[in-house]
């Protein structure tokens, strides 16, 4: 127990630090390496909340997807990221203001909630016990029986996503030659090739 | 014991900090992105941690549901954003005045 304490307290911290971090860092480049600190520290987090399944696809979605797609976009941009920054210091105290008084309220929602009898009894899956059917069996017997419509909701979703991405950042290049293979295949040797006798004496 | 409180307090904290996030970056569009990224991140410790905590595991799908948003909108975000950079040549939102809306 004293284990899971200490490691809570240490995803806990790096999550919040890294979190902290993309927003300060200089380097947009830095933020997206924390982005992908928080990610792996959330993920211990529901590693130690027993979600191990969830924990797993969200290193993979991720920081091995989004992550890595926002690195791909700040390394092709060719911005003045420093120019971005300037007016920071003036809007970072009413920020940091916002910020605290957001928390602030939040407490005070922390400090007057309890859970409510019916909470318990209104419970649509109950987790079968770890012991008996391990979180991804109980996820994909749920997923795949209850909420089959909205797991392919979510694929629509991905798929639409995916052609919007594509259809948006496509474009034809004009003045750029391009391997034609039809055209290099239907190309006639006779109309290619242009033999020309020349008399001995009368070359150029 | 770690209990509800302490993975809700985590989760505020997170949230908090890409609200703020939004606020003091509020020309880069990219750190903004990754601010909303950091709030979805919060939601979901808080989906997670309540699911752990009572026992449902609905919770645990529907984070699953968040992610597959996320995803969604991290790649047609970062999309318009190559689009707009391309025909513009800059990321400040303050320039993102075309339609004069």
């Amino acid at each position: 127990m004293a284990f899971a304490t200490f490691a809570f307290y240490l995803f806990a911290v790096i999550a919040v630090v890294a979190g902290a971090m993309v927003i300060f860092a200089r380097n947009p480049v830095h933020s997206v390496l924390w982005l992908i600190l928080a990610f792996f520290s959330a993920a211990g987090l529901f590693v130690l909340l027993g979600a191990e399944f969830v924990a797993m696809i969200m290193l993979i979605v991720y920081v091995g997807a989004v992550a890595v797609l926002f690195l791909f976009v700040v390394m092709m941009l060719d911005v003045n990221f420093a120019e971005l920054r300037e007016g920071m210091a003036r809007l970072l105290p009413i920020g940091l203001l916002i910020g605290v008084v957001l928390l602030v309220q939040l407490g005070f929602v922390f400090g007057a909630w309890e859970t409510s009898e019916q909470a318990l009894s209104a419970r649509q899956a109950i987790t079968p016990a770890p012991e008996i059917v391990d979180n991804t069996t109980a996820i994909g017997k749920l997923l795949y029986t209850r909420y089959i419509f909205l797991f392919q909701t979510a694929g629509l979703v991905l798929l639409v996503a995916m052609i919007g991405a594509i259809v948006l950042t496509l474009r034809k290049r004009q003045y750029v030659k391009r391997q034609d293979v039809l055209k290099q295949m239907y190309r006639d040797p006779k109309a290619a090739v242009n033999l020309v006798d020349i008399k001995p004496g009368q070359g150029a | 014991m770690i209990g509800l409180a302490h993975y809700l307090t985590v989760a505020a904290i997170l949230f908090v900090t890409g609200i703020v996030g939004i606020f003091i970056n509020r020309k880069n569009v990219i750190i903004i992105l990754m601010s909303l990224e950091l709030m979805l991140l919060a939601v979901n410790i808080n989906f997670v941690a309540f699911s752990a905590y009572l026992g449902d595991l609905v919770g645990q799908i529907f984070v699953l549901f968040v992610l597959t948003v996320a995803a969604a909108e991290a790649a047609i975000g970062l999309a318009i954003l190559v689009c707009f950079f391309r025909n513009s040549g800059t990321i400040a939102v303050e320039d993102i005045n075309v339609m004069k809306g």
